[in-house]
């Protein structure tokens, strides 16, 4: 595009859409065989799928009304990730099925007079459209210079497609942006990544230790509910968090940390637990490597350091290290979920792996389980063309130890700089908002201004919506068919999402986008089958089942074939590290440059008059992509900042006051947000729930609702061993006169 | 028979799983809800504690709403259920009013309503929706009359309180803390 791209609001298209809605409805059901027919006709009762709400992927079944709407969805009995219940935003999944507010039908960028705006398209317009972008990009750049971002079920197609045009770049910001660090710092010290959903044995663990992971908050289903059986049976639990949150109400302990000093307490729990002798001996003799040096290096590192540096009283430190001891093996130190917070995140994971080693928890009962992933064969296919270039090219010698494609790093290569040879071309962007993702927003709108060309694949009309050139409508996950689930658990299982509905509108699912693209970029060999259902059939006859078994079932659970959930006792274990052992000391990092155990160095504090921004999770809302559900946000409709007492005294701010928040680098809140007065806060942060304040008008309940955290991070700190973007490193201020602004609530 | 429900403070995470689950089971229209949740904290940093709870009607043995409906809408049925019958209910609000737990809505249709304990569930042998779907599995429902029933077992294993019992409505939802 010649001209610069500008914002689009979704909202300036009126009733033509929904016209051309019902036009594609029509083409749509002409469109299916009468084999189709005859299986959506028979879809009454209820339907399999597993849930596309948040990445748990909990298994259940919907359930429509005698007329035919989707009425309720609830969790299936045999399914290991939710064991028959559905979280608030399961059950609220219909939500997103009924939203009058959902994209349509496709739309194309066309300019007039230097004013941009979307046309409704037909799908032939839309893939005929982006697959000549598309030649055109490859042939005069390569098909590298293609990326996707992904975080839905529907980006396995798409990435199916970069992959068979040549393109390595799939990306997605639950590696840099959430869980990367951990991944990589268990890697290093066990040889494994934890992935999802995490091998934890909470069920029996005898004493759970949660560091700034509020489970409860954060609704990973298993988990809580785990951790609720945990409760029950008198399982002893530790939170160390600034904020009083749910599971620090439900804790023995609760630590209330000064914000940025975790690492410095991990080390003195590790200090605490060698000098008094209390690891697990035999465990850390047999299989571990670098104790010595481990010894060596936390010697000084004491309580008392600790306490200078934490706030917590070293008697607490001690303790606490002693009640995990107690537990020993049946302890989990939790890795927690999104852990990119100070830049030096892979650090603070490794000591958490450390102090799971010494107190023998991987592997044990009550502690780390070893899962087992049911294999599925892919449809045969060709294989892939070797990518002549990687993102790595554009970063010689950073994040070594990244082992996936850095979704900022694609963001940051597509940026026009003079030191960096930039190829990045085209985006398509699945599933995520990528505006409210990634760090530091005027970042990523200059990489999107450097595009030619910018797809986006959603459900609704989200904030990167409004920078496409295309956009293409996905039905929800309630409308379609996708790849069956194969996630990792005490057993190998397999779960089926299939339509409970036809899909509404003039929308259609990345399968059969993603094929109509392959067909015309010449390289539909990829997709050997003209219908998923097709493609599921053959994938699961292959392994002795079929698509009709799986319609009955859900979910169908195997045998574990490789070795016990736990250790052996005295069990020789060869673990994927270069020394073959658990990695107290890593090679790993020492090779790559880092520190082979982990430093603490203080972070930056606020200035006078700031606090420290930090920001989580509310159960009932999943990121930016359900604050527009009609469902959840019934529950929780604004996000509140949550100030101290006595921070809220020195402003005069009352609950319920709006204010404006204004980080360090002058950056506002787009809309004000309501103060929550409460104890449930340390007087040097404040904290929000991720995900509101959009700015996208057509999200009609959630637009300028609060205040978004991701507006306010525009300092980023990257950690240096993968490319993690720290998020916890912005402060911000109130601005208490409003002007008269008036006030969206 | 008599039917009571006992929520769990100490395993309650007030996600409102419970809220979402009983408007779908429900049918209860956005804007409105049957049940939900109360926080309740207490303390100043970082001495503090916190009382999570789903919420609902307290199914009174003593139910002042049955007491002062001028139609007979609000009614109590087998297992001491109370329950409005939307065909007799004219929507005056004095069940409303009379109520201390602020149970009743409402409904945009013109008549009051409110928690069944999901009575169409529990007469095919089901659970309320509510406590088929917690992710914490906080809530225990059965019959107090029977002494192996899922509610009458965990109350007798611990310590329970009801709310506003000196209102003297002899309420069956239960607390355990």
């Amino acid at each position: 595009m010649a001209t610069r791209r500008q914002f689009i609001r979704i909202s300036a298209i009126g009733a033509g859409a929904v016209m051309a809605g019902a036009a594609g409805l029509k083409l749509l059901a002409s469109d299916l065989t009468e084999g189709q027919k005859a299986t959506l006709a028979a879809l009454t009762g209820r339907t399999p799928t597993y849930c596309e709400v948040c990445f748990w992927k909990c298994a259940g079944w919907v359930y429509k009304d005698e007329k035919g709407s989707i009425k309720k969805i609830i969790g299936n009995n045999e399914d290991l990730n939710c064991n028959g219940r559905f979280c608030p935003r399961g059950t609220g999944g219909v939500g997103m099925y009924h939203d009058e507010d959902r994209l349509r039908t496709p739309l194309i960028r066309v300019e007039e007079r230097g004013k941009q705006s979307f046309r409704e398209a037909t799908w032939e317009e839309a893939f005929d459209y982006i697959s000549e972008k598309i030649k055109a990009i490859s042939a005069e750049h390569g098909p590298e210079c293609i990326a996707l971002f992904t975080h839905g079920s529907g980006g396995k197609y798409f990435s199916t497609l970069l992959r068979a045009l040549g393109s390595p770049h799939i990306a997605a910001p639950s590696y840099a942006q959430c869980r990367g660090p951990r991944e990589v710092a268990f890697q290093a010290t066990f040889g494994e990544a934890l992935e999802s959903p995490e091998p934890l044995d909470i069920r029996d663990t005898k004493c759970l230790v949660l560091i700034g992971s509020h489970l409860g908050e954060n609704m990973h289903n298993g988990q809580v509910q785990e951790m609720s059986d945990a409760i029950d049976k008198g399982a002893t639990i530790i939170t160390v968090d600034p904020r009083f949150s749910t599971a620090a109400g439900k804790s023995k302990y609760w630590l209330p940390i000064k914000p940025a000093t975790d690492l410095a307490l991990l080390l003195a729990w590790i200090n605490v637990i060698i000098s008094e002798e209390l690891y697990d001996k035999p465990y850390v003799e047999k299989y571990t490597y670098g104790f010595e040096y481990l010894k060596e290096h936390v010697k000084n590192m004491t309580p008392e350091w600790a306490y200078g540096i934490t706030t917590i009283d070293p008697t607490v430190i001690r303790e606490t290290a002693r009640e995990m001891a107690n537990a020993s093996p049946a302890v989990i130190v939790h890795p927690g979920r999104h852990v990119t917070w100070y830049g030096d995140d892979t650090q603070r994971l490794r000591a958490v792996a450390i102090l799971n080693a010494l107190l023998g928890s991987w592997g044990r009962r009550g502690g780390f389980f070893r899962t087992e992933t049911f294999e599925l064969p892919e449809p045969p296919h060709p294989a892939y063309p070797t990518p002549k270039r990687t993102w790595r090219t554009e970063f010689p010698d950073l994040y070594k130890l990244a082992d996936t494609v850095l979704a900022n790093g694609v963001c940051d290569a597509t940026v026009p700089d003079p030191s960096r040879n930039c190829k990045f071309q085209a985006w398509i962007v699945n599933g995520t908002n990528l505006m409210e993702t990634l760090p530091n927003q005027e970042n990523t709108l200059k990489a999107i201004q450097a595009l030619q060309l910018l797809v986006v694949v959603d459900t609704m009309p989200m904030e990167i919506t409004g920078w496409a050139d295309v956009v293409l409508p996905e039905c929800t996950y309630l409308e379609r068919y996708d790849d069956l689930r194969v996630g990792p658990h005490r057993k190998p299982q397999i779960a089926l999402r299939s339509p409970a509905a036809e899909p509404s509108h003039n929308t259609k699912p990345a399968f059969y986008m993603a094929r109509e693209l392959a067909k015309r970029l010449g390289v539909i060999e990829y997709f050997p089958f003209e219908k998923i259902e097709d493609q599921l059939d053959w994938q699961l006859k292959q392994v002795g089942s079929s698509l009709e078994e799986m319609k009955r079932t859900g979910v169908k659970t195997f045998d574990r074939t490789a070795d016990n959930l736990y250790f052996y006792p005295d069990e020789d274990v060869e673990f994927y590290t270069a020394t073959g052992k658990i990695e107290l000391y890593s090679t790993a990092l020492e090779e790559a440059g880092f520190d082979p155990m982990p430093k603490y160095t203080a972070h930056e504090e606020p200035p006078a008059g700031f606090y420290r921004l930090n920001y989580g999770r509310a159960p009932m809302h999943t990121f930016s992509r359900t604050s527009n559900n009609p469902n959840l946000t019934d529950l929780m409709d604004e996000n509140s900042v949550w100030v101290n007492p006595r921070v809220a005294k020195e402003w005069g701010l009352s609950t319920g006051q709006y204010v404006h928040l204004v980080n360090q680098d002058g950056r506002k809140s787009e809309f004000p947000i309501r103060v929550r007065v409460t104890e449930r806060i340390r007087w040097d942060s404040v904290y929000m729930v991720h995900g509101f304040g959009h700015q996208e008008k057509k999200l009609r309940r959630c637009y300028g609702k609060g205040a978004s955290d991701t507006n306010l991070i525009t300092k980023v700190l990257v950690d240096p061993v993968m490319g993690g973007t720290g998020m916890r490193g912005n402060f911000v201020t109130f601005i208490t006169d409003l002007k008269g602004e008036e006030v969206i609530s | 028979m008599r039917y009571a429900m006992a929520v769990d403070t100490k395993k309650c995470v007030g996600c409102s799983d419970c809220v979402v689950a009983c408007q779908t089971e429900n049918n209860v229209p956005i804007g409105f809800c049957r049940d939900w949740v109360v926080e309740v904290m207490d303390g100043s940093y970082p001495q503090l504690e916190i009382e999570l709870r789903s919420e609902r009607c307290n199914h009174c043995s003593n139910a002042p709403c049955v007491r002062c409906c001028p139609t007979g809408a609000s009614h109590i049925v087998e297992g001491g259920i109370v329950l409005v019958k939307p065909t007799r209910c004219i929507g005056c609000g004095a069940c409303i009013a009379s109520c201390p737990y602020d149970a009743r809505y409402p409904h945009p249709k013109g008549y009051v309503d409110k928690c069944t304990f999901c009575i169409h569930r529990v007469k095919q042998g089901m659970k309320p929706a509510c406590v088929a779907v917690c992710p914490t599995k906080c809530m225990y429902f059965g019959d107090l009359d029977d002494p192996n029933s899922d509610v009458s077992v965990i109350l007798k294993k611990r310590k329970s309180k009801t709310l506003i019992p000196e209102a003297g409505t002899q309420p069956q939802l239960y607390f355990l803390i």
